[in-house]
């Protein structure tokens, strides 16, 4: 007869510690237990949850963020490690005027299927065009090897990068793709921003 | 951009601005943000979070559970035990009702639940569940087909749960059987036969969405939250077991990250609605991946294949035999073992068949479905017989499908739908794509293998489509869009049927309290049934629209055609909206269309229903092999799909090569390792690879043909898992070719390649006897 499973009794809890870090360049505080990563401090605590949670072993890179310039994976880094530190998370990638080159290039390619990746995909192609502004494709497969996508939408997640590293590179040079059903001019009508959101549910 | 995937030759006037094209996604400005939310993600008021408490063993007799240490944890709130829960203990399952809401008395897999604790944070909740006392002790468990099938085996499943099978005294689930033809006479005739046995091991869907479900009170009912592939399935068994009227279950499913056939059926579901109403409270189950891994799988299988050939290469007959291991509760599986071996004959005309195919219950993650469906297993056998047949013969391996594919129009399934496609195309692009019969460098070879599923045998897809005032459009779907892209199809057809830019059209999913009944998201369905359904709705504004303009212009409403967004008068042609704009008048309003597309069971057939349409790919490899290491180099892989119409090029793409490179996971490193008590040993990410960027062919191409002959919307066949079908076969066909090994288990690790060479060797090397 085997009997519960072991557990080291506890005595009081550790008091919450204060943590102070820039996220997303804004000054952000909590206070957090020493045990909780960078991920549950940015998924429960600030309600960032764009960065996603899956293996928690640092295996599939569906939680990395930019630390101190550096791509990481939130689940593996102590939150109270980050204190005083830079953190870029996919919520930060957007420019102030809309997408990001990579933003915008992962959706003309078609990048994102069902989209759980690709935060992760973004906020490390985004550390790597920092370090590697021109990037082969070589160096591409590389820099995303630690990101897992399961919809295997690999061959769009580099083709997105590569285009976005030439956008950024040669930005006199960008055409926006084209395609077959941009439609040539919506018909005459009231301004598509007026149309009512009817969504009702989540989506 | 690779591929070919484009409008079909013959577009006409009806301006396919939207369909064949390759607008961006919807709702992908939401995934390249970070603003979709999955069900972890939902924001809400005051929840409660859920662990799960198991035992460490594959079965274990389950004497006592005791709460209270845990309940005195600070933040615990709720302990559920299966005394919480009504008697008998209520039981779930779409095939049999036999998966229980907590393990009761027994544990049957590593990983069965036997208590779940609710608690404010997460962490009270995982040291609650470390405190839940349990006295166990383990039992005999039987996880292989051997073990299993032994006469004096354990029973997984208990006895009274099927009381009139003749089958419950075994661990046979069900037997399948199906055939035709003078099998017999064909053996005492065929000048050829070539046999073998294949086996396929377990692999798990690892979507990187962990599963999560919610649960609440809602009013007088409940809401349920899951990432499901079927929500009004779902609806269904939690008003079942509740007791609840349909209309007081609202099922929430935002979109899945990720589901590839594991997130179909019920799970945790049921667990988490009852600790809803007991709490009082929303309440949230997270999995961890190692949970996920715990929770669902596809079936592993062994299988025999006896093919017979006239001297010309035609098939005389086939006989197939196969064991899925399914696991300890029945799930869908057993569905998949039926589908999987009814077309395991394969897309070939063959006088005489005979199948046989078993599901054999094991005290394992309960098997379901997984991209394939049942018939990634029988392909792996079957065209690797072929491909050995092919040697035998002195045939090319491309000739010898070639002359057995059957026609289009050809009956090769009697009593089922008839070849529905130019199969042989399909065939000869790949052949011509990957150079076939071309010089290979030395240490180079080809493979080829072509895959055919059948498409759903019974829908049923409502959809409800709003023109509202300004002619913008809302698309109301019950289909979930975990990636496939149905969301992005459906708002093609309503733009292009109804005349609005794609910009202008919302597509509702994902809340059973919205919108309408569909079937379930499966079988590559959606873009066909739904697909239908939705072009239903279109046309059924299309008619209001018609009558209106019959009012304003005073001309018969027989003389008026309205598609493609334009209404066509005798003397001339007005965009819908012009007409809905002076239709609907002052007070405004909107025009509402209703659509539905269902496909009918059939009582008589095996499977309860025909095919609806057929899943043809035919893929070709390019590989080197490590002689020295066994490591397997995927120079090229060409994969093209008869899709009878891309609605969309880009995601046809991008569903063929995801297909394509999951179907290679399974070919060259995934496999679930148990160790002898039937626990696994690979939990996790660590120790269960799956492609990543360094694992792709070194070039990939995915071609479609496309002759506009699929029963969906403007010819479109399902096609979102046939490149994965053959990729197995293809590459152990490269292997044998490179390297002149035959190899017959999963997956052709480099271990495994390395032992096959070196077995290759010492056979070469040993002494020949005269004589």
């Amino acid at each position: 007869m085997t009997s519960g499973t072991a557990h080291t009794s506890v005595g009081a809890e550790p008091p919450d510690s204060p943590l102070e870090l820039t996220v997303n360049g804004r000054p952000r505080r909590a206070l957090v237990r020493s045990h909780h990563t960078l991920l549950e401090v940015l998924r429960t605590d600030l309600g960032l949850t764009g960065t996603k949670e899956c293996c928690l072993v640092g295996e599939c890179g569906a939680c990395t963020v930019i630390l101190d310039g550096r791509s990481v994976d939130a689940c593996l880094v102590l939150a109270l490690e980050a204190a005083g530190s830079d953190v870029v998370t996919i919520e930060g990638l957007a420019a102030a005027d809309g997408l990001d080159a990579l933003q915008q290039a992962f959706l003309d390619h078609g990048a994102a299927q069902c989209g759980f990746c690709i935060p992760g995909q973004l906020v490390a192609a985004r550390a790597l065009l920092q370090a590697i502004p021109e990037p082969s494709r070589a160096e591409v497969e590389d820099g995303l090897a630690g990101n897992l996508c399961r919809c295997a939408g690999y061959e769009q997640i580099i083709e997105a990068v590569l285009d976005a590293a030439e956008r950024q590179a040669r930005p006199a040079a960008v055409h926006a793709p084209e395609r077959a059903s941009a439609p040539k001019g919506p018909p005459a009508g009231p301004d598509p921003a007026s149309v009512p959101d009817a969504r009702v549910a989540p989506q | 951009m690779r591929g070919q995937a484009g409008a079909a030759p013959g577009s006409d006037d009806r301006g396919d601005r939207e369909i064949g094209g390759s607008p961006n996604r919807v709702g992908g400005i939401d995934r390249v943000t970070g603003r979709q939310v999955y069900v972890a993600d939902v924001p809400l008021d005051d929840p409660l979070h859920v662990k799960l408490v198991t035992v460490d063993a594959a079965r274990a007799g389950i004497r006592s559970i005791d709460p209270s240490a845990a309940l005195r944890e600070p933040g615990v709130r709720l302990v559920m035990t299966p005394q919480d829960l009504p008697r008998p203990m209520p039981r779930f399952g779409p095939q049999f009702r036999d998966r229980p809401v907590l393990a009761v008395g027994e544990t049957k897999f590593d990983g069965d639940p036997v208590a779940a604790v609710a608690a404010e944070t997460l962490d009270a909740a995982e040291e609650g569940a470390r405190r839940v006392r349990i006295e166990w002790e383990a039992l005999p468990a039987v996880s292989t087909l051997d073990a299993a099938l032994a006469p004096t085996a354990p029973l997984v499943q208990d006895q009274a749960l099927r009381p009139d099978d003749p089958l419950s005294g075994t661990n046979v689930l069900r037997e399948h059987r199906y055939g035709w033809g003078d099998v017999e006479a064909a053996i005492a005739g065929a000048a050829v036969i070539v046999e073998g046995t294949y086996e396929f091991p377990m692999v798990t869907q690892f979507a990187i969405e962990p599963h999560a479900y919610i649960a609440a009170p809602d009013g007088d009912g409940i809401a349920v939250w899951s990432a499901t592939q079927h929500p009004n399935w779902l609806q269904r068994v939690i008003a079942s077991i509740l007791g609840l009227p349909l209309a007081k279950v609202r099922i929430l499913s935002p979109d899945p990250g990720g589901a590839f056939g594991g997130k179909q059926h019920a799970k945790y579901e049921p667990l988490l609605a009852y600790m809803a109403l007991r709490a009082g409270r929303p309440v949230r189950l997270v999995l961890s991946l190692e949970e996920t891994f715990q929770a669902v799988r596809r079936g592993a299988s062994r299988v025999h294949v006896r093919s017979g050939f006239r001297e010309d290469g035609r098939l005389a007959f086939r006989e197939v035999d196969a064991d899925y291991l399914i696991g300890a509760y029945a799930d869908i599986a057993d569905r998949t073992v039926a589908k999987g071996s009814y077309t395991s004959a394969g897309p070939y005309a063959i006088p005489a068949v005979r199948i046989r195919a078993r599901s054999v219950l094991s005290h394992t993650v309960p098997s379901t479905a997984f991209r394939g469906f049942g018939n990634p297993q029988q392909i792996w056998a079957v065209e690797s017989n072929m491909d050995e047949s092919a040697r035998v013969l002195g045939i090319d391996p491309v000739e010898l499908r070639l002359r057995n594919l059957a026609p289009r129009g050809e009956t090769f399934i009697p009593g089922d739908t008839p070849a529905d496609g130019i199969w042989a195309e399909a065939v000869q692009r790949a052949a011509r794509r990957i150079g076939w019969g071309t010089p290979l460098p030395a240490g180079r070879g080809r493979g080829v293998a072509v895959g055919l599923k059948s498409g759903p045998t019974t829908g049923l897809s409502h959809a409800t489509v709003r023109l509202l005032a300004d002619g913008s459009v809302v698309v109301y779907s019950g289909t979930s869009d975990m990636g496939q892209g149905a969301r992005t199809i459906f708002a093609q057809i309503a733009a292009h049927e109804l005349g609005a830019p794609l910009e202008w059209v919302t597509v509702v999913m994902g809340d059973t309290a919205v919108v309408p009944y569909d079937q379930q998201t499966s079988a590559s369905r959606s873009s066909v049934i739904m697909g239908n359904a939705v072009l239903a709705a279109c046309r059924d504004v299309q008619a209001k629209i018609r009558a209106m303009a019959a009012t304003l212009e005073d001309v018969p409403a027989e003389a008026i055609a309205v598609d493609a967004g334009r209404v066509r008068l005798p003397d001339r042609e007005l965009p819908i909206r012009e007409v809905l704009v002076r239709g609907l008048g002052r007070l405004g309003g909107e025009v509402t269309g209703l659509g539905e597309a269902r496909k009918d069971a059939d009582p008589q057939h095996p499977l309860g229903g025909t095919a609806a349409f057929y899943e043809f790919n035919c893929t070709a490899v390019e590989v080197g092999v490590d002689e020295a290491t066994g490591d397997i180099t995927v120079y090229r892989h060409v994969t093209v799909s008869d899709v009878g119409r891309a609605l969309n090029a880009a995601q046809v793409r991008g569903q063929d090569e995801g297909a394509a490179i999951m179907g290679l996971g399974h070919t060259l490193m995934e496999r679930l390792l148990l160790d002898a008590d039937g626990r696994i040993r690979n939990l996790g990410a660590i120790d269960y690879k799956i492609p990543t960027t360094l694992d792709l062919p070194v070039l990939i191409e995915s071609e479609v043909v496309e002759n506009g002959d699929g029963p969906g919307p403007y010819g479109a066949k399902g096609m979102s898992e046939g490149a994965l079908l053959p990729v197995a076969p293809a590459i152990a066909a490269a292997v044998r070719d490179a390297t002149g090994v035959v190899i017959r288990d999963l997956p052709l690790s480099p271990e495994r390649v390395w032992r096959a060479l070196r077995e290759r060797d010492a056979a070469a090397e040993a002494p020949t006897l005269p004589g």
